[in-house]
């Protein structure tokens, strides 16, 4: 093991994953967003949305996210759409996530119970009252795991952005090895940079999740 | 934005389903072996040996965190490093996805017996079956019914996950089609967006019936 | 016992082609414990769910105090407000406490202050023996205790008439008599109550009129003491044989 490699790159690792985190937080948030209104116009049954975005949810739940990119940074400039590598990122990732947030948060929300909403109805509450009270604090504590796992799943699936130039880990290694032929090293630090972004997260939600769980009962 | 009829140019459309079907294949091989290896690790998961369920839990965890193509990159090139001898992409990708495949399988294998009641197991052995039988008869039949529909999923996602090849030089759908794209260059500039909308459509066609065929047997299940 | 205090007029309600509910007339008037019974499917649930606006109805009119009871109309959660509905699932909101579950209405809905809500609450609570299980959580509590805070849930909105939809019917047989009690202590006490229920003793001991439906319609009303012991048609001798076993 080369270590004195090692140090020397261990900027541009830290320097990928800091571009690797910035673009996967931005389009998990935005897909958080995106999940969020889908789940609405689901939840609420809004004639011809409701349509368009299933239509989106199974767009986008069936094909891959490598292909979504592609389109979007190789094929839509055709159009005279130019993106740049980072919006791309964002656009794929939100683009991909949000209908997973959707099928989540929509989970949430039908988990509680009809007989729930007509007993809020029956006490006088306004709708608007009974999704603030009723809906919303159980259909949160259901969703939390599978959102959790959802923020997972997409900073793993931010590893393809470097087939979109974007100069993440995944880029910075595929460089390294093919310059120097430091395999081992680059691959090392590659692991490491992973490890330090999804570790921490992972363990986080885990204990997110036990609180929620245990509030639940 | 003109350029569609590239698409139908000489064996062009040809050319992309064979790109396709190198990726499918790698899929199918590996959900194939990933269903055999799967299912000795469920069963090996179901025993109560405490090293064994350590082993496998760090495996799986282990599956879990990293990105399926960081896998990819120790394969592909540090095998080739540790041996000198270069390790195909798609011997690399069956690898690297035998090895997910085969967490995920183990998984499900163990979660679908582990939902079988306890009931089941029991008035099984008091109508007096021998524990073959009862296997045979009570216990796998159930445990299949509530793997197909996963395992379908399963197998749609791995078709998805193999697109990943093409960033370790597997010449797949998405590489003929940037072949496609560059020959055409200057009779039709604007073939780009139209190939890559058929990949994207293409991709669709075959995942979403899957998904389809995965979620109608689990509800049809759900709602027994 | 002469001011109304719900009327039904002419009420029709149906499920597609299936009709529930045939030009149906009522009136509670206050204090008074109007007591449905009839066999599963003669449309008595089906009606408190109209009473309360959780239905669309196809003809006829649901008027509290000559105020319409209209599903989905714009005035529905103030009309709701004076009525009480209680469920036969126990349908208290999980994540919350069995003393937020009772002040939430009071406090959101009717505005009023958080400490003479939580004190009317305990009030409540202690009425129905429940006063020591107001940190509770709904999980915590048995099938009966439920039911005894879903009705204090809706009596604490001073509602001028409670709908009890088969409350006791999910219930353990050793928990029906405590429910039922608060419901008998409730009717002394002069509330207004509509009633559906399958116990038999009950309905006789608590009603001042019994409503007999069936397939829709009013087959037979009066006291309990007519009703039950006399009854006037052929129909509820029928119904109210399959209460009793003859070998």
């Amino acid at each position: 093991m080369d270590w004195s490699f090692i140090v020397k790159f261990t900027p541009m690792y830290a320097e990928a994953a800091l571009l690797t985190l910035t673009i996967g937080a931005t389009g998990i948030v935005c897909a958080v967003i995106v999940g969020l209104v889908c789940a609405m116009v689901k939840y609420y049954r809004v004639p011809v949305a409701r349509q368009i975005v299933s239509a989106y949810i199974e767009l986008s739940r069936n094909t891959p996210l490598i292909v979504q990119l592609f389109f979007l940074y190789f094929g839509l400039p055709k159009a005279g759409i130019l993106l740049s590598s980072e919006a791309c990122g964002i656009i794929g990732l939100t683009f991909l996530g949000g209908s997973y947030m959707a099928e989540s948060f929509l989970s949430g929300l039908n988990s509680v119970g009809k007989i729930q909403l007509e007993s809020a109805a029956s006490l006088g509450m306004k709708s608007g009252q009974i999704m603030r009270h009723i809906v919303f604090p159980q259909a949160f504590s259901v969703s939390v795991p599978a959102i959790c796992a959802n923020v997972i799943f997409l900073l793993k699936e931010t590893s393809v952005f470097s087939a979109v130039s974007l100069a993440d880990l995944m880029y910075v290694t595929k460089d390294l090895i093919g310059m120097y032929y430091n395999t081992w090293e680059a691959l090392l630090m590659l692991v490491t940079a992973y490890l330090i972004i999804i570790l921490p997260i992972s363990a986080v939600f885990s204990v997110l999740e036990r609180r929620l769980r245990r509030a639940g009962n | 934005m003109r350029g569609i009829e590239v698409l139908f140019l000489g064996n062009n459309m040809l050319r992309l389903l064979e790109g396709l079907w190198v990726t499918v294949r790698l899929a199918l091989i590996s959900i194939g072996l990933s269903l055999i290896l799967g299912s000795a690790l469920g069963a090996a998961m179901t025993l109560k040996n405490k090293v064994v369920k350590v082993i496998t839990r760090v495996y799986l965890e282990i599956i879990r965190i990293m990105p399926q193509l960081v896998f990819l990159f120790i394969v592909f090139f540090g095998v080739t490093k540790l041996t000198g001898a270069n390790l195909s992409g798609e011997v690399s990708a069956v690898i690297v996805f035998t090895l997910w495949g085969t967490a995920e399988v183990g998984d499900l294998v163990r979660s679908a017996f582990g939902a079988i009641p306890k009931h089941q197991f029991e008035s099984g052995i008091s109508l007096g079956l021998s524990k073959p039988q009862l296997y045979l008869f009570i216990i796998f039949p159930q445990a299949l019914r509530g793997l197909i529909p996963n395992i379908i999923n399963l197998s749609m996602r791995m078709i998805m996950t193999t697109a990943l090849v093409s960033l370790i030089g597997v010449t797949e759908v998405l590489k003929v089609g940037k072949q496609i794209i560059d020959a055409n260059r200057f009779d039709y500039p604007n073939a780009a967006i139209w190939v890559y909308a058929a990949i994207f459509l293409l991709y669709f066609l075959i995942c979403f019936p899957l998904s389809l065929v995965s979620r109608g047997l689990a509800k049809r299940r759900a709602d027994k | 016992m002469s001011e109304h205090i719900i009327d039904i007029n002419h009420l029709v309600k149906s499920f597609g082609e299936n009709s529930v509910i045939n030009d149906l007339s009522l009136s509670v008037s206050r204090g008074e414990v109007v007591v449905l019974i009839g066999p599963s499917g003669c449309g008595k649930s089906t009606l408190l769910r109209c009473l309360n606006g959780l239905e669309p109805i196809q003809g006829g009119s649901v008027t509290l105090h000559g105020e319409a009871v209209e599903h989905g109309g714009a005035g529905l959660h103030k009309v709701r407000q004076k009525i009480g509905m209680v469920f036969q699932s126990y349908d208290l909101f999980p994540h919350m406490t069995v003393l937020n579950n009772v002040i939430l209405a009071p406090i959101k809905v009717q505005k009023r202050g958080r400490e003479e809500a939580t004190e009317a609450a305990l009030a409540l609570l202690d009425r129905v023996g429940l006063k020591d299980k107001a940190g509770a959580y709904p999980s915590e509590l048995s099938g009966g205790q439920k039911q005894r805070v879903a009705i204090v849930r809706s009596l604490i909105m001073n509602p001028d008439i409670m709908l009890l939809d088969e409350i006791t019917a999910a219930l353990d047989p050793e928990m029906v008599h405590e429910v039922l009690n608060v419901v008998l202590d409730l009717a002394k006490n002069g509330t207004t109550m509509m009633i559906v229920t399958h116990e038999m003793a009950f309905a006789e001991a608590v009603a001042d009129r019994v409503v007999f439906l069936d397939g829709g319609v009013i087959v037979e009303e009066g006291t309990p003491a007519e009703f039950f012991h006399n009854p006037k048609t052929e129909r509820a001798r029928k119904f109210l044989k399959t209460f009793t076993y003859s070998r």
